[in-house]
């Protein structure tokens, strides 16, 4: 059982650093659409990540909504303006040195924080299995007008991209 | 939990750090809606590791992260359309040539 119990341990732990190093990629690679598939395969460890806190139904939904459409939609756009992304044209702005102090600072900060603070922990919420059920249930009851937003929302940004990326009339 | 908190609580901040450091750094609108695609990840584990942890009722954050998910589908619709947009009227894609309202 204790084998078992470190072997889950150190397999989470080289999926944590295997998505860090894809995120990398993400951010470096310099062919855009070699970018776009590191994020597809991010987004998927990090569904793999929500397993691991039993949430069963956000894994899927991540993987169905973003890897499902938004990386399409990614790449779609990607396809629809490569030529202009040839290999003399530089990918960067020369705010890269700042930008990796900066966000260097950032994280020793916030991570000598996060370490000191004390975690409250729940035992009642450690040990709880959030079903389906129980999420459709929370978004209808406590969470119904931020649930009837979203949608007002996602209809306006539906008619805005479609408005937005129309060809216009030459007049 | 399996893991102690803060380990996963580091991870989601490397995580948001290097997708800080694609939109600081890339000059290809596409580029930095990839990397604010990585941040808003970072944020949905946060809210997933505090759901399972600290939360008062266990399906709060799940809620929460179901809502960014949302908003992050839009992000990139409206944001892409934009591109496009922005690619017909000046052929390019490079945020630092988008100089016209540059003083």
């Amino acid at each position: 059982m204790d084998i078992l119990n470190f072997g889950i341990k150190v397999g989470i732990y080289a999926l944590m650093a295997g998505t860090l190093v894809l995120a990398v990629g993400v951010v470096t690679l310099r062919n855009l659409f070699h970018s776009a598939l590191c994020l597809a395969a991010t987004l998927i460890g990090t569904a793999a990540l929500y397993l691991v806190f039993h949430a069963e139904f956000l894994a899927a939904v991540q993987i169905l909504l973003y890897v499902g459409a938004v990386v399409t939609v990614i790449i779609f756009a990607i396809m629809l303006t490569e030529h202009i992304a040839e290999r003399s044209v530089a990918q960067r702005n020369r705010q890269s040195l700042p930008a990796l102090l900066g966000i260097l600072v950032l994280i020793a900060v916030t991570g000598r924080i996060l370490l000191k603070t004390p975690w409250a922990v729940n035992p009642a919420t450690v040990g709880a299995r959030v079903t389906v059920a129980d999420l459709g249930a929370a978004l209808m009851g406590t969470y119904v007008f931020p649930f009837e937003l979203v949608s007002v929302i996602l209809i306006a940004a539906l008619i805005g991209a479609v408005i937005v990326a129309k060809k216009e009339k030459s007049s | 939990m399996i893991i102690p908190l803060p380990h996963v609580l580091l991870f989601s901040l490397a995580l948001f750090g290097i997708g800080a450091y694609g939109v600081l750094t890339r000059r290809n609108i596409i580029g930095i809606l990839i990397s604010i695609e990585l941040m808003l990840n970072a944020a949905g584990i946060n809210l997933i590791a505090f759901s399972k942890t600290t939360a008062l009722a266990p399906e709060t954050g799940q809620i929460f992260a179901v809502f960014v998910i949302a908003i992050a589908a839009m992000t990139a619709t409206v944001g892409l359309a934009i591109v496009l947009a922005l690619y017909r009227a000046r052929k390019t894609v490079f945020a630092d040539e988008v100089n016209l309202l540059k003083w």
